[in-house]
Order: structure tokens, then sequence, then C-alpha cells
């Protein structure tokens, strides 16, 4: 239930003109435009003679001015164009003296003192929340909406006013009622009163109109917006809505069977979705509440802007309310700046949502773990303190720079500067942190491979697993001649086949002679560890399989030097081929099957 | 999409954990020749990375509900739970325990602190607790949703253990994939099924998995273990009674087949005691436990493995055998009946209290019908249907079997135990739907003691065929084969290709019940039953999510101390989501309370009205699903809510809402019916 006035002020020494637009807050215009033009003869100013003027009031009823969310005066530029960004004047709120109780005032600050017979035009921009009342206030699910809106059809002001004129804008041009002044005159959806001439200061003539508005009333009891920076490349936006549903109380009960049905007609009163504008390249965009996500919602953009339509649960009938969370990535590089060796983050204010008016806007920018040196600046006055977050992987806390305002409207979405410091280094913390705690981990997981953890050193089963370790460490070792003899034996067999090839009988005694040595060398060690096996008590049990195994192998290795030394007499000889070949095959035959029973042996001890 | 592809790659790791459980009996036995040095530490390895793999697998398979929909929980049930383990991280562990719940059974208010399994609660907390610690700022919520997931990961491990201690390491692999994406076990472990199962099912291998080892070991470190593992379970789930009833009944059939030893006698009475102490302080158990009937069949068989010890003893201390048969004669007999003596002044004078009406349903299915409506009526109480045996296990339904004969080829103390857990909770699977669950992990271990050793056998075939055929071949170009090779490959001519194929077969049984189970989870186990999907006109995906519109609404619309009447399913979801006071929930404690609503449900408006004004009812919540087609409303329920009101208020009678025995909603409906609409 928002009305957004625009009002407009032209100033002359002699001649005030004020022009003043009254629309409401959502741009499609609830209420009307009120359009005001005072010409007035300022008295006062031309009392003090050539003393100059340096200030002009504003006067508003208190009843107004909670409502006041923004109130903006900006020099005048050109005929009926209000631009909101052009330098404005510095306003503030004062209280002057012998002035009526029920007033506020405020002072525009002109930027050059006034002499005597000059004059100066300016605009005024003030935006109303909640200056719309529904009547009646209770309706039922089929019924439209009536809303009114009260104002005086004069300007209210300290000078003496000498030609005004309002202008009230509908957004439709079903019209109730509305007071009926003299000079009164209705263009379609918009009322003109005036022009009056010639009024004093202080005049006042009360107007009411009454129209249908089944524009949804959208107000945000408290947006919270959670902005937290990430310098790996990410803003993170959160934004959490209380809303409301601010006009007419539904009363009766509501059918769901109606409202899907028509919904136009049995539920016109009903808010059915919000649009945000986000800019563009966002995203990972959510929209859930605390039961969980909502999936009604649609997403669309291009590479100017990217729009997001959000429904809530269910529609939103007059006093009903719904809560909901958005949440949104944007790219770090759109919104964080660097300006000597300082960062600032340069982001929008309000809510993204149109059409929202906002009673308590609380924005939390979330800087980097270690930033310090925090400043903001904001375009307009704004609660400020500071706190702290624990995060992910955080040890002191996140600071956290906390603005807070209240009747927040569109026009308050303006950019706002965090500037703060942050070293590089300071990022490299959480990686770091992980890398060591990962460490950490594995070097606790070696440690406790590597240590002996049981209690009692002495005990019967403590000392048997120790000789346990040693007879496997030792049958390991068995099998590692074993194998070494294996692969002797393999390459015996090899020069063989060379042998059988080249002919050439002296590289095959070299590679014997190579072979000899190596097994003795093997059965040297084999002799060692086997001694040790014997002796140990726990190796009993298999110990006769090892022995067994080392006597194969030996029978094997004499088997495989026989048949290589048969081959190489045939050779050196020169007795026929045919002729070694039969000799060899019945030595061959002893060597598989030997060779199969010492591979079967070794699997064997290695399954026990 | 993102469901389609991820599907796809469920498939593919599903199919690769059994294949590579081939693959390690294969590869360990081929190409390690060479590397003969290492075959330790490799089949070592490759064991953990399998492990590893299947702890992955288990906890992506179970992601598909967040893929699918939304973390979110699921059902009714975890709604609870998920609003207790709030409670519990933002109150402390002394709140919690303390804690008086006026939000629901308006006027009558639950003592929540005494009237539930804490375990889930306590663990989703510590587990919160210690990830905050280690600065990791997750939502409680996401911690409930990734309990189930999380645990049903480390069942895989137990189960691999299990399988281990009971057969061998290769059992255990395959028992550990099996386990990781059986349906029945997904069923109440994908994320966001916040319930105790999930959990509970964890506990219960745990304990059984370190009580055969304490039975194999003798160890009192093993069974002191075990006790706390029951603890755990009894903490966590009101199925610890199968734990304590079908150890003593395990115990008892080692007893008669002549299996007693100082092992079984150390591992049970340390199990029992501790276990039983420690469960009394469980505060929802408490002294239940030495009084009810439940607990007696434990206590008997505690004494009994006294007196086998006396018995022991005094065989030890008289030679004579004459003497002690006489001796065993007598204690037998008076032990007997100082038992039955005892339990039947203990009956008779109240101390001990009859079996509950769940217990009687479980052993005898049709008692629940006739008795208790309210039981009755809860789906997953049914008698389970073939169809739906199948669906669960699939190929390890015919598997099962196969294990047990294996089992029973090869008798030890572990695999008795296998074989009696497989054969009881078999049979309770058959009476109610939900206790498939339980019978699950002994299905998954007996099938894959099958498979293993099935693929054992044919792969040692395999491997003796192939060295022979190497060694062949490294003889070189030498003319004459050995003869005797020829004859043993004459013994059994198809021998190779027999097991090459059987191979082949068992591989595509297993990987189809990959593909099962993963097209199981993905289609019929991953909804939450809150929000339900269907598919539009054009193939889009419609959403239905009004039963969290109407939640919302409620929690936002209402005053905070409105009272919501609904039928009991929604209890829960109220409380949770809606956050109001509800008159009955699905804590179906007291059941005249439940009466009540059915009673002014199913009663004419103006009587109804009465009802609800005394019960101080604000909001109705009924579920009406004609629009869209939804089946599960409570038109549908409406006859159990006549049954459950006719139970306590004997004027509310069936008939009177029938039409010739037929129920009917349409214009030829019984004239009560429709005026209770």
């Amino acid at each position: 239930m928002g009305v957004r006035r625009k009002m407009a002020l032209r100033f002359d020494l002699i001649i005030f003109t004020i022009l003043l637009f009254a629309s409401p807050v959502l741009s499609d215009l609830i209420l009307s435009k009120v359009d005001r033009r005072i010409d007035l003869t300022s008295q006062i100013v031309e009392n003090e003679g050539s003393e100059p003027v340096s200030e002009v009031l504003l006067a508003f009823p208190d009843l107004q001015v909670k409502d006041l969310a923004l109130l903006k005066a900006s020099p005048h530029e050109g005929k009926g164009k209000v631009k909101s960004l052009s330098a404005s004047l510095p306003v503030e709120n004062v209280k002057p003296n012998g002035m009526p109780a029920a007033l506020t005032f405020y002072a525009v600050k002109l930027p050059k003192a006034l002499g005597k017979g000059d004059s100066y035009t300016f605009d005024v921009l003030a935006v109303f929340a909640h200056a719309l009342r529904p009547f009646p206030e209770k309706i039922t699910q089929a019924d439209i909406q009536l809303v009114v809106f009260q104002e005086s059809a004069f300007y209210l002001t300290p000078y003496v006013v000498k030609v005004q004129s309002l202008s009230v804008k509908l957004p439709e041009s079903r019209i109730e009622s509305y007071t009926k002044l003299e000079n009164t005159k209705i263009h379609g959806s918009e009322i003109k009163y005036g022009p009056y001439e010639n009024l004093p200061s202080f005049s006042y003539s009360p107007i009411v109109v009454h129209f249908e508005s089944n524009q949804p009333f959208a107000v945000a009891q408290e947006v919270v917006r959670e902005i937290e920076i990430s310098h790996w490349g990410n803003v993170q936006v959160t934004e959490h809505y209380k809303l409301v549903h601010g006009g007419a109380q539904n009363k009766g009960e509501f059918s769901r069977l109606d409202y899907q049905a028509r919904p136009t007609i049995r539920g016109a009163s009903a808010f059915k979705y919000l649009i945000a504008k986000m800019p563009p390249r966002v995203h990972s965009v959510y929209y859930r509440d605390e039961i969980g996500n909502i999936s009604t919602s649609n997403l669309w953009g291009d590479s100017k802007k990217t729009e997001l339509l959000i429904e809530p649960r269910y529609p939103l009938f007059g006093g009903w309310r719904t809560a909901f969370t958005i949440g949104y990535g944007l790219p770090l590089k759109d919104f964080l700046f660097e300006l000597e060796g300082n960062r600032f983050l340069n982001i929008t204010f309000g809510s993204p949502m149109n059409e929202l008016v906002i009673d308590n806007l609380i924005v939390k920018v979330v800087l980097p773990e270690g930033s310090g040196d925090i400043s903001v600046s904001a375009p307009f006055p704004v609660n400020q303190w500071e706190e702290t977050k624990l995060s992910h992987l955080d040890l002191t806390g996140r600071p956290v720079v906390v603005l807070q305002k209240t009747n927040v409207v569109p026009e308050h979405n303006q950019f706002f500067q965090v500037y703060y410091k942050f070293s590089k280094l300071s990022m490299l913390r959480e990686p770091f942190m992980l890398i060591f705690g990962f460490f950490s981990l594995f070097v606790a997981g070696i440690v406790y491979m590597h240590v002996d953890m049981s209690i009692s050193k002495s005990s019967a089963a403590y000392l048997a697993r120790l000789q346990w370790d040693e007879v496997q460490a030792a049958i390991q070792q068995v099998e590692n001649v074993i194998n070494r003899c294996l692969t002797t034996h393999d390459k015996l067999e090899a020069s063989l086949r060379d042998l059988s090839r080249t002919g050439d009988v002296q590289a095959c005694k070299a590679a014997r002679k190579a072979a000899d040595g190596l097994l003795k060398e093997l059965s040297k060690e084999l002799k060692l560890v086997l001694s040790f096996l014997q002796s140990s008590s726990a190796a009993s049990q298999i110990l006769p399989k090892v022995e067994e195994l080392v006597a194969k192998e030996k029978d094997l290795q004499e088997k495989v030097m026989a048949k290589h030394s048969t081959v190489v007499d045939c050779y050196e000889k020169k007795t026929g081929i045919r002729d070694s070949e039969n000799r060899v095959a019945a030595q061959q035959q002893k060597i598989t099957a030997l060779r199969q029973e010492v591979e079967n042996l070794l699997e064997l001890i290695d399954e026990i | 999409m993102v469901g389609k592809t991820e599907s796809q790659n469920g498939a593919v790791k599903a199919t690769a954990a059994p294949a590579m459980n081939l693959e390690s009996d294969l590869f360990s036995n081929f190409s390690f020749k060479s590397f003969k040095l290492k075959t330790k530490q490799q089949e070592l390895l490759l064991r953990v990375s399998i492990l590893g793999l299947v702890y992955i697998l288990a906890f992506i398979t179970r992601l598909f509900s967040v893929l699918r929909y939304e973390s979110m929980i699921h059902e009714f049930d975890p709604y609870f739970n998920y609003r207790t383990t709030l409670f519990l991280t933002e109150k402390g562990f002394y709140e919690f325990w303390n804690w008086f719940d006026s939000e629901s059974w308006y006027p009558l208010g639950r003592i929540i602190g005494g009237t539930l399994y804490p375990g889930l609660m306590v663990t989703a907390a510590f587990i919160y607790w210690t990830l905050r610690f280690l600065r990791f700022a997750v939502h409680i919520r996401e911690v409930c949703v990734l309990t189930a997931p999380f645990f049903a990961s480390n069942t895989t491990v137990v189960a691999y253990f299990f399988g281990k201690e009971i057969w061998d390491s290769g059992a255990g692999l395959v028992a550990a994939a099996f386990i990781a994406i059986c349906p029945g076990y997904i069923s109440r472990s994908v994320a966001g099924s916040y319930d105790n199962e999930g959990v509970a099912i964890f506990a219960l291998l745990l304990t059984f998995y370190l009580f055969v080892k304490a039975v194999n070991t003798g160890s009192l470190a093993w069974a002191l273990a075990s006790a706390f593992g029951y603890f755990y379970m009894v903490s966590a789930w009101g199925g610890y009674v199968f734990i304590i009833n079908l150890i003593p009944l395990y115990v008892l059939v080692l007893l008669i087949t002549g299996r007693y030893s100082m092992r079984l006698y150390v591992a049970y009475n340390c199990m029992y005691v501790l276990g039983m102490l420690l469960a009394m302080q469980i505060r929802f158990v408490g002294f239940q436990h030495v009084q009810s009937g439940e607990h007696m069949a434990a206590m008997g068989v505690f004494f009994l493995m006294q007196v086998f010890y006396f018995l022991d003893w005094v065989k030890y201390m008289l030679s004579d055998t004459k003497l002690f048969q006489a001796f065993l004669r007598i204690t037998v007999t008076s032990a007997i009946a100082v038992g039955a003596l005892a339990l039947g002044v203990g009956t008779a004078s109240g101390y001990i209290s009859p079996w509950t009406g769940r217990f009687y349903s479980l052993l005898d299915p049709t008692y629940a019908k006739d008795n208790i409506p309210i039981i009755a009526s809860v789906s997953e109480h049914q008698p389970t249907a073939w169809s739906s045996f199948m669906f669960d296990f699939h190929i390890l339904l015919f598997l099962f079997p196969a294990g047990l004969y294996f089992c029973f080829k090869k008798l030890s103390d572990a695999t008795i135990f296998i074989v009696m857990y497989g054969l009881t909770s078999m049979y309770f699977a058959g009476v109610m739907v939900r206790l498939i669950l339980v019978a699950t992990p002994a299905v998954c271990l007996i099938s894959a003691i099958a498979v293993s050793a099935t693929i054992k056998n044919l792969t040692s075939l395999l491997r003796t065929k192939s060295k022979t055929a190497v060694a062949g071949s490294s003889k070189g170009t030498g003319g004459s084969k050995a003869s005797s090779k020829a004859s043993f490959d004459q013994s059994q001519p198809f021998q190779k290709n027999g097991a090459i194929a059987l191979l082949l077969g068992a591989f595509y049984l297993l990987s189809k019940y990959a593909t099962h189970c993963t097209w199981v989870t993905s289609e019929a186990y991953s909804s939450p039953s809150i929000v339900l999907a269907a598919r539009g006109a054009h193939g889009n995906r419609v959403i239905f999510d009004d039963y969290r519109e109407a939640y919302f609404w409620l929690r936002q619309n209402t005053p905070p101390d409105a009272k919501v009447m609904s039928w009991w399913d929604y209890g829960y979801q109220i409380t949770a989501m809606g956050n109001r006071t509800v008159i009955v929930d699905n804590n179906t404690w007291n059941n005249t309370h439940i009466a009540t609503v059915g009673r002014a449900m199913s009663s004419y408006e103006d009587e109804a009205y009465e009802i609800m004004r005394s019960l101080d009812v604000d909001y109705v919540l009924v579920v009406f699903g004609g629009v869209t087609g939804y089946s599960s409303d409570d038109i549908n329920k409406f006859l159990w809510m006549v049954r459950i009101g006719g139970g306590v208020f004997p004027v509310i009678k069936e008939p009177d809402y029938l039409v010739n025995g037929d129920y009917r909603v349409d214009k030829g409906a019984a004239p009560k019916m429709l005026n209770c609409l």
C-alpha cells in the first residue's frame, strides 16, 4: 500500500513553481499521478528585503512523515522533466520556531543565496509508502478491491502560493467517488484540481479519492540481503523476504477450485507473482523457503539483464503473508574494483524486486576473513553497524557491515560502496588449511600404521605376533630367492634357444658361467634364511613345505644344468641336432613337471 | 537431463563393482606372476579400492532423490525426527531429554524425551557438531538428509567384514557390493529418508558382526564391542527386539547341536549382561528390558548358559559318567521347572508384561486385522506380496537358497548364525512389508556367499586350464605333448567351456541386478511423497507441491496457537512444516484419541462440530485428490477412520458406510456416507 508521489517545486523570488506528481509505488500506477502546480508570491522572502535567502522550507504533516520514504530536491531541468539522478540539493530536517506543531519541516539548501527578484526552480521528489487505505477493509475472494487516498487539494506550505494545481492519476478509469471542489475536472483516469490562485500559507482543503485497484500491494515487512564476497570470483547474494499482501483483508473462505478455474474473476485482488530484475551474468539462482524449494519460478535473460519470475506457494490474498529466500551468484569482476590498494564493492542497495515496498531493509555485506579498514559510502542516510559471521573454514569470523533502512522503495535502488583492505595472501589461507588438514590426517594414518600400540610388550600373544612377523619376512625372502633362481633358469633356457639359432657356443657358455655364480650366491642366501626358519618355533607348521620347496628347487636346478650341459655338449661335438633333441626331450619333461611343482608350492606357501 | 546421465553413470558404476570383484580374482591369478613380490600388497590395494568404490557407490546411488527433487526430508516420520533433531541442536541434550511437547496430541501433549529412540537424532546432531567444529558451516537439514546415505555406506563396510568373517574376503566384497545397491535397503535409506531404519540397519549388522566375531574368537573385547553395538541399536530403533530374540535363539541352537564352547559362553554372557544394562539407560526402554515378555527369551537363555557351564564343571569334577548322567537329568528338569515357575509367577503377578500387539501381529499375521485396526491400517504393515520380494531382491531371491546350500555345506558357528538370521528375517519379511529391510542384509550376505563360492570354483577351474596351456606353449616347438595332460583334459571335456559359459551367465545376472537396482532407485524409491511429480502433456515434468503449500499457509497465516485437526498421517508434517499444534500424529500412542478424530471425521456435520469444539480445534485439514487423480487422499483413507473410530465408539458402524459391501463415493454411495462428507 504504497504511494509514490513525485513533487517538483519551482521557485522564484516572487514566484514559486511547485510541481507535484503523486504516483503509486507500482510503476503501472496504483493510485494516481498528482500533478500539482502552484504559483505563489512569497511575502516572507520579499519582506526580508535585501537579505539573501538560502533555504526553502518544505512542510509535511507528521502523519505522512512516518511513511515518507524518500525526499529529494534537485534543480529543475527542462519543462516537466524530472531527472532523479541529477545533482541533488541537500535536504535536512529542521524545526523552525513559530510553526504549527503537527508539521515536520525539511529545509532545502539552495545552491546560491537568492537576492530580491531572483528566481530559482527546483524539483522535489517525495515518495510515501502506505498512503493508500483499502476500503472496505475486508472483501471476499470474488470481490474487487477498492482503496481510498486522502490528500489536500492545496499544497501545504508556509509560503503564500500564487497559482497551484493538482492532478491525481489513477490506475483504472473506474472511480467510486472523489471530492468535488470548484474547478475540478476529470480526464479519463486523471482528476485535475485547480488552478487556484493566491492562496495564503498553510491553506488546506482535504480531498478523498475512492477508486478500484486490483494491483497487489506487496509489502515486505522485512528483507535481509546478505552479500557475501568471495575473492575466488563470486559475489553471493542471499535475500530473505517476509512478505504480506497489504490490501483488503480476505474474508470468508478461499476456494482453490474457483481460483484455479477463473483466476481473473475469483481472485482478482490476489497477488500472483513478483518479478526480480537481476544483473546480467547472474548464476545459480535458487528460490526456496523454510520447508524446501519452491518449484514455481521462471528465469530468463539476455546480455543486458536477467529476469526472475517467482510465484509464492499460494496466491496471496489480502492480509496473507508468506516468507521466502532467493539467492544468486554474481561474477566478482562486475562488482569489485581496486583503487589505490583499496578494494571496493559497488552494488545496488535495494532489492531487485519490482514494485515492492520494504518496511525494514537490512543489507549485510560479508567481507572475506582478514579484511580491514572498512568504510561505507551510501547515497542516503542509513543506520550502520558491524558484526562478524562464522562461515566455512573460518577461525576468527568474517567482518560484516550491516546497513539498515526503513521505508525502502524502488527509488532507493542505487549503488553504494564498501571500501576495505584485503591482502592477496590471506586468500590462500583456506586452501592451505585444507591441505594441512588432509596432510595431518595421512600423517596420523602413517604413524598409526608404524607405531606399536600394544600395551603389554611381554605378553605371549604379542611375542608370538612379533615372531610370526619375522617368519613371514623370512618366507618372503625364501620366495624371493626361489623366484630369482627360476628367472636364472629362464635365462639359461633363453641362452639355449639362442644357441640353436646362432650356434654361438661361447656366448652360451658365458651365460652358463654367470648363472652358476648367481645360483651359488642364491643358495648361500637360502641356507641362511632356512637356518633361521629352522630355529624359529613359530615357523614349525610351514617349515616342511618350505623345505620341500627348497629341495624341489634344487632338483630342478640340477636338471636344468644337466640339460644345459647336454645341449652344449651336443653343439660342441657337432653331433646331429636330431640326436640331441631326443636326449633332451626326456630331461625337458622332468623339468616341466618339476617347475610345475615348484610353482604350485610357491602358491601354497603364499596362501598360508 | 542431469538425472538421466547420472542414472547411466550409476548403472555403469554399479556393474563395475561386481565386475571388479571377478577381475580381482582373475587378475591376481594371471598377471601378477611377474610381480610376485607384491602380490599381498596389491591384493590389499585392490580390496581397499573396491571397497572404497562400493562405499562411494552406496552413497551416490542414494542421491537420486536429491537430483530428481531437492535436498528435503521425505515422508512422514522423518519430519518428526527432523523436528526433534532441530530441537536437540538448538536447545542442547539436557533440554531434549526432558522435552515435553505440547504441540502434538493436544490437549494431552507428549513426553518426547521419554517416548522416542534418540539414537538417530543424537547421531545427526553429533555429525553436525563435528562438522561445525571442523569449520564447515553446514545446515542441520543437509546433515539430516545425508545421514541415511552415509550410514548406508558404512553398512557396506560392515557387510564386507561380516562376509569376511563368515566366509572369505571375496564373499565380503560381493556382499558389500550387493548391499550397497539392494533396493530393499535403498527404499529406506535414500537421501532425505531421515528415519530410524537408516541408522538402525547399520547398528543391526554391526551388532551381529561383532557378536559373531566374539563367538569366533571368544574374545571379551569383541563381546564388549558387540554390547555397545547393541546399545546403539537400542537407542536407534524399536527393531532391537529382533536382535535380543535372534541371538538367544542362535545360542540355543548352538547348545542343542552340541556346539557349546567357552567362546560362546564369554560372548553371550558379556553381550547380554552389558547390553541389558546399557539398553536400560534408554528411557523409552528402561525396565521393559527385564520385565516385558519380548525380552524373556534372552534372559532364559542366559540362565541356561549358566546351567550348561555348571554342568560342564560338574562333568569335569565327576569322573564317573553314570553319576553325571543322573545328575544331568536332575539338573535339567529342575532348571526347566524353576524357569517355568518363575515365568508363570512373573506373568501372573504382572511383573512380566505380556507381549504387545505389534509383536503378536508379527507372529500371527492375522492378529492385527482382527484386533488392532490402527496397526493394520498402515500400508507398510501389510503382508508382503511376491512381486515386492522380486522388486526388492531381484536375483538375490534365487541366490539366497544357493547361498544356504553353501552355508550348510560348510557349517560353522558363523554360518549357522547367518542361516538363522536369513531364515527368521525372511519369515518376518513375509509377514510385514517393512521388515524386508531387516531381511535385506541377511539375503545380501547369503547371496554373496553363493556368488563368491560359485565364481571362485569356476575361476579356479579356468585357472588350472590356462596354466597348463601356458606351460604347453612355453615348451616351444617340442612335438610330443605330454600324454598325462591329454588324459586330464579328456576326463572333463567341456569343463573349460562350461565354466566360461557359467561365468558369463553369472556376470550377466549380476549386471542385470545392477541395472535393476539403479532403475528401481531412480524411479520408485526416490520420491519424497510430499512433492509429487508427473509427466505433463508435452513430456515436461509437472510438480504437485500442494502439501507444502497447505503446510506453509498454515505456518504463515494462522495464529501461532491454532490447533489443527487432521487424520493422523499428516500430524508430523503439520507440526514440522506448519509449526502448529495437532490433535493426533503418527506416533499412535493413544488409540482413543485417534478414534475420537476418526469419529469427528465420520459423523454428521453438526455432531462433528460438537466433537471438534470439545477438542478446541481451529482448523481442519483434509486431503482431496479427486482433481489431480492423487489416490492416497482422505476419501481413500475414510474407511479406516470409520474402522478405527468404530473400534472405540460403537456408535460408528462400518456397514452404514457401505453399499452391499462395496465402498463407493459417487451418488450410489450409502446415505450416511454422503452426509458425512
